[in-house]
């Protein structure tokens, strides 16, 4: 199962290759990553995606405690949060299938952010799943590249 | 008034209570041994190679039950000391290293005698630092000695760029440390406790399992007062031996791939396990889901990823040893449900059972009138030394022979790679341990091959007038490898056989050392007599009957009731 695990972190030097070290020298998965400050200038928060089962996201939480400079660590499979990822696309954009890709992208609600000859470059935010949906849908019409970031995850607040 | 970085690195030692320290000189730390000399607080020993300075930090601290600490220089000086570094972190020992590192400047530039080495230890230190900053250098220390003595221990490694020991910095008032990320915890929850003693007061055929964490945590008393006092027979990992004493009726002896019979058997039909400051470690449990199958799990760690790691557990009590076996024993003691006494009558059955185990294989061998049969040097020691020497052992037959064979009944008297399983840690851990105990008898038990390893350290054990006594089983053989082709195989030998090795006796006179050989059993207790009796470093050569093999064996993923017996 998949989990995506937020670490706030002292911001040391050498930090995330603790973090990295710790997934590779242990054997667990990093399928995305990403790292960026907090609003503490020596905090960051670093944000990963792995998959396991309870007994191994256990011991991977409880890992990640072990590192000295790890402040706090949650699952966030655990809570209602909300995750999203953003991903660049270069797509072929000809005359006869601009008007397609520009009817797909504002369905899911993206942006053509640079123009070419014969392409869009989109921009796009959602959880891995929609972003996943455009990639297929853009595929037939033909994706030249594509660059999407890691996962990042914020617990929704309480509602009562 | 500004000092130099290197003075106040003497000053943060000294602040430490650090009386002995463990190193090699090298270019990048000139400035900390031109301080070094200057002073007399501090001794420090100049081993003959970095990775047994490592491993004799090691087992000063263990001896003591303080951080050792040891020295290097930049480069391979660092690179040296990472099977040290490595053992002692397998083996949650609490110890600062300190590496010299080339100019701030410098660093990344490929400098001569640089290296990476916090990115190389990452991995195998509890924690580790480059300073990068004069004015860092001293809470960075106070920092390192804090982290590897609390909590699990564990080394920690501090890198030094030659230009921050260099620089001049005002030495900083210490201050309380306080982590904003590290806070071990202590104390065990209350209601975890109750679990615990509620479950054990239930148990029919209860077993505690004790391991280093016991050590480390000075809880030994502790738990002899809980086993006593409920009459629950206790079985010690390697690194746990003398955590419980081993002449006690309630002792077990070792259990795991080289433990007893009746250890290993009691564990598989016990109902509750007690496990206080073990890991499950792979040759501790055998094939996983046969061990303990019928037991409920009670585990005491500090370390709280220690806890369902291998095995599940049924009750955790995320506590430093000492802490939980206190609250053990007094929630037992405060308790009307507890009946001791009749808990103790309750269990005889359960010890009835293990006792028939006991006499159907015990512990033994087959002795030899002609043939020395390494198991009975290590009796003979035992008893020549009355039970109290310090035992270092290097790593294989040696190890084991001297796990099973040598009666420890108080901790902190035996000194082994655990985890790492290092040959060569046996020597230079006996001279540190001579440091931390010099008027103690200090013994390494060792294999011819694993003693060449670190032999070079004869020099140093002289140099510092460190009386050690080694006894090499000496078989011509890498034993444990060859046991282990031997039985699974078919007797390919292959690169066991040590058909060139030195003459230890006259390699110890060279040394300035003694050299005394026993080629039969009659001549045993005579050699170790002597070498008991010369105030020197002396190798004791015991031709041993060659193919001797260490017994019960659980080979490796089986059952750990699928014994192979002698």
């Amino acid at each position: 199962m998949k989990h995506t695990i937020s670490v706030l972190l002292q911001n040391k030097p050498g930090v995330l290759s603790r973090v990295t070290g710790l997934f590779s020298g242990r054997g667990f998965n990093i399928e995305s990553l990403s790292v960026n400050q907090t609003l503490e200038a020596d905090v960051s928060c670093l944000t990963l995606v792995t998959t396991g089962d309870d007994a191994i996201v256990e011991q991977i939480t409880k890992q990640l405690h072990k590192l000295i400079d790890v402040i706090k660590v949650t699952d966030n499979s655990e809570t209602d949060c909300v995750e999203r990822e953003m991903i660049l696309i270069r797509v072929k954009a000809e005359a006869n299938t601009r008007a397609e890709v520009l009817r797909i992208i504002d369905i899911f609600r993206g942006k053509v952010v640079d123009v070419g000859p014969k392409t869009y470059m989109i921009e796009m935010t959602g959880n891995a799943h929609k972003l996943q949906a455009v990639v297929d849908l853009l595929r037939p019409i033909g994706i030249q590249e594509i660059v999407r970031t890691g996962t990042i995850a914020m617990i929704r607040a309480h509602k009562n | 008034m500004k000092i130099s970085g290197a003075q106040a690195f003497i000053k943060c030692l000294e602040e430490q209570g650090v009386e002995v320290i463990f190193g090699f000189p090298g270019g990048a730390v000139i400035d900390l041994y031109d301080e070094l000399l200057k002073q007399d607080k501090i001794t420090h020993v100049l081993v003959r190679h970095e990775q047994a300075a490592v491993h004799a930090a090691d087992a000063y601290g263990r001896v003591r039950g303080e951080v050792g600490v040891a020295l290097a220089t930049s480069g391979p000086g660092a690179t040296n000391t990472v099977t040290g570094i490595a053992s002692a972190y397998c083996d949650s020992i609490p110890m600062v290293v300190f590496t010299g590192q080339v100019p701030t400047m410098l660093i990344g530039n490929d400098a001569f005698q640089e290296v990476d080495i916090v990115g190389i230890t990452r991995p195998v230190t509890k924690h580790n630092y480059l300073v990068k900053k004069a004015e860092d250098l001293v809470p960075t220390i106070r920092e390192a000695f804090h982290i590897a003595r609390t909590g699990r221990p564990g080394p920690v490694l501090v890198d030094l760029p030659k230009d921050v020991i260099s620089a001049m910095i005002n030495f900083p008032e210490p201050q309380p440390i306080k982590m904003r990320t590290y806070r071990p915890t202590y104390e065990p929850h209350p209601g975890q406790i109750e679990k615990a003693c509620k479950a054990i007061l239930k148990a029919k055929k209860p077993v505690i399992y004790a391991g280093g964490g016991v050590i480390a945590s000075n809880s030994s008393e502790e738990l002899t007062e809980l086993a006593t006092k409920l009459g629950i027979p206790v079985t010690m990992t390697l690194m746990g031996l003398g955590g419980f004493p081993g002449t006690h009726d309630l002792s077990m002896g070792m259990l795991g791939m080289h433990g007893t019979y009746y250890a290993n058997m009691a564990v598989a039909h016990c109902d509750l396990l007690i496990a206080v400051g073990a890991r499950f470690d792979d040759r501790v449990t055998g094939r996983i889901d046969a061990f303990a199958p019928h037991a409920k799990i009670i585990h005491v760690d500090i370390d709280p990823s220690s806890i369902s790691k291998n095995v599940g557990v049924d009750i955790p009590i995320v506590a430093d040893c000492k802490h939980a076996l206190t609250a053990m024993n007094s929630w037992l003691d405060r308790t009307e449900a507890c009946d001791a006494a009749a808990t103790v009558k309750k269990h005889e059955p359960w010890r009835n059972e293990i006792d028939a185990w006991k006499k159907k294989h015990p512990l033994g061998y087959v002795q030899d009138s002609d043939i020395i049969k390494p198991q009975f040097v290590v009796e003979k020691l035992h008893e020549l030394t009355g039970g109290n020497a310090i035992i270092t052992t290097e790593v294989g037959q040696n190890q084991m022979w001297a796990a099973q064979f040598y009666k420890f009944n108080k901790p902190r008297n035996f000194m082994t790679s655990g985890g790492l399983g290092v040959m060569g840690y046996g020597f230079p851990a006996a001279i540190g341990a001579q440091m931390a105990a010099p008027n103690r008898t200090v013994i390494d038990i060792a294999g011819d091959g694993s003693l060449q390893m670190n032999i070079q350290e004869l020099a140093t054990a002289r140099q510092y007038k460190c009386p050690v006594k080694i006894a090499i089983l000496n078989n011509n053989y890498l034993g444990m490898v060859r046991q282990w082709q031997e039985l699974f195989y078919d007797k390919q030998y292959s690169a066991t056989v040590l058909d060139v090795a030195p003459d230890f006796v006259l390699l110890a006179q060279a040394y300035g050392a003694v050299g005394l050989r026993a080629r039969k059993p009659s001549e045993v207790e005579p050699v170790i007599k002597e070498a008991l009796a010369t105030d020197n470093t002396v190798i004791m050569d015991f031709v041993i009957a060659r193919e001797e093999g260490v017994f019960p064996m659980v080979p490796a993923g089986k059952a750990t009731t699928e014994m192979l017996l002698v």
